[in-house]
């Protein structure tokens, strides 16, 4: 399959790309890790008039600490993601969410901000960040804008960026002590779209209760959703307690709006997500202790 | 801006000049512009695999990356491994112990091997497993593939690997 004709330019600067895209309206696309545009091309679901590759801009991939948050360049490969100590070690949702986006190929080209801000429901990053109160900084003509991971997904392939705008960071607090993060997802092969995905983030009080509980959900909806009545329901409640985490999976079941497709039945989907976020609460909570 | 793009791309560590379009596939360039073809095409939809080459050493499906994208870097086919009429020890790996039927799936297979074998020379069978994930073979059932791949990763064991490519590893 070949590509619909376009113009390419591979600027060297967040600046220079940013008015490109803002010259040609909405007729210009950012190429990043093109794990999504180029398949979109070659199917022309996409005909953009041009395309503005960012991956000669230097400085957009990293990993590190600082000021709060964990931060991490939007040109960060998702293969970058997997390999981190640090992500392992405290971040364990987006660590886990790493390893199963796509295939190892896939991973060693796709980004973090295009995983992002394609905004695709199916698309494994979006929940994490939910989960993990995470937040995205933009860059666009009139300077830096800062979002909320919580009403950046707009809807199916939309987002709160505008047309001229760039992810350049994506940004999750460095959660407190006897914290975890575990995003568990399921698939009926290797690089399919999410069955149901979740990614839940704890912090225990002193008594092993659940202090902080993020949860989001994959591939359930028009895009990633955070289940907030299934988070509240938590608060306060330990992960051993049966009846409350089955009432949070209930909840994140009715907070979910899964399509019946060939991946499984609305009703499925739905069970699915039941099971997972009791599980991943459980695990959650077990890396919380060990201080993950 | 003009309607090609004029790109110097290092193949197998010679440097290859073409005067390009934008949408050419990496994958098109390598097997139509410069006569590799062994590098196949299969699903054309990121899905398979046979179309996996390196690129700055880093296992990747070349059906889905511009000729553009690899400008100023370095690529490596199935025809860049071994060297000196020698196979490279994951192609001996798969010689040995029947990592084929058919064959369509084998040069992106053996180019995933050869990047793991290069960041990680002793890899467990779930590492071997997780790395071809990529790629998809739809005769050996994979059993043969993996043991394929830990024979070359003994053979390693027992000698330097010969045919380092010119990538880069980062």
């Amino acid at each position: 399959m070949i590509p619909p004709r376009f113009e390419y330019a591979a600027p060297k600067s967040i600046g220079e790309a940013v008015g490109l895209l803002k010259s040609r309206g909405g007729e210009a696309k950012v190429l990043a890790g093109g794990q999504s545009m180029i398949p979109l091309l070659k199917l022309r679901l996409a005909a953009p008039a041009l395309l503005v590759d960012i991956n000669r801009i230097e400085g957009l991939d990293y990993i590190r600490e600082s000021m709060g948050f964990l931060r991490v360049g939007a040109l960060t490969r998702v293969a970058t993601l997997g390999r981190s100590a640090l992500l392992e070690r405290r971040y364990g949702a987006l660590h886990d969410a790493s390893l199963t986006i796509a295939d190892p190929l896939v991973r060693n080209l796709g980004t973090v901000g295009g995983n992002i801000s394609h905004g695709d429901p199916s698309n494994d990053l979006p929940a994490v960040l939910l989960a993990a109160e995470g937040e995205l900084a933009a860059t666009g003509p009139s300077g830096e804008r800062t979002f909320r991971a919580e009403g950046f997904f707009v809807g199916t392939f939309t987002t709160a960026l505008a047309q001229d705008e760039i992810l350049t960071e994506v940004r999750i607090p460095v959660p407190p002590h006897r914290s975890g993060g575990v995003y568990l997802k399921v698939e009926q092969k290797v690089a399919d779209f999410a069955t149901a995905g979740v990614a839940v983030q704890v912090s225990l009080g002193r008594g092993s209760e659940c202090a902080k509980v993020g949860i989001g959900l994959t591939g359930v909806g028009p895009t990633a959703l955070k289940a907030k009545k299934a988070e509240e329901a938590m608060l306060g409640k330990k992960a051993t307690d049966r009846k409350a985490v089955e009432e949070a999976g209930e909840l994140a079941a009715d907070a979910s709006s899964p399509a019946s497709d060939i991946r499984g039945t609305e009703d499925y989907k739905r069970g699915l997500i039941r099971l997972l976020v009791a599980r991943g609460l459980e695990r959650a909570t077990q890396r919380a202790r060990r201080g993950a | 801006m003009s309607q090609t793009h004029h790109v110097v791309v290092e193949v197998n560590g010679v440097k290859r000049e073409a005067d390009v379009e934008p949408r050419l596939l990496l994958v098109h360039f390598l097997r139509e512009n410069l006569g590799l073809t062994g590098t196949h095409i299969g699903c054309d939809t990121t899905n398979c695999g046979a179309c996996t080459v390196l690129l700055d050493g880093k296992a990747v499906k070349s059906c889905t990356v511009l000729t553009v994208q690899a400008d100023g870097r370095k690529v490596t086919t199935i025809e860049g491994l071994g060297g000196d009429g020698k196979l490279d020890r994951v192609q001996e790996g798969f010689v040995a112990k029947h990592g084929l039927q058919c064959g369509f799936c084998t040069p992106g297979m053996v180019i995933s091997a050869y990047a793991l074998l290069q960041e990680k020379p002793h890899p467990t069978e779930e590492e071997i497993k997780t790395a071809i994930s990529g790629n998809i073979c739809r005769c050996t059932g994979y059993e043969s593939i993996i043991e394929s791949v830990k024979y070359a990763a003994k053979a390693g064991r027992r000698r330097k690997s010969p045919g380092r490519p010119s990538g880069r590893r980062s």
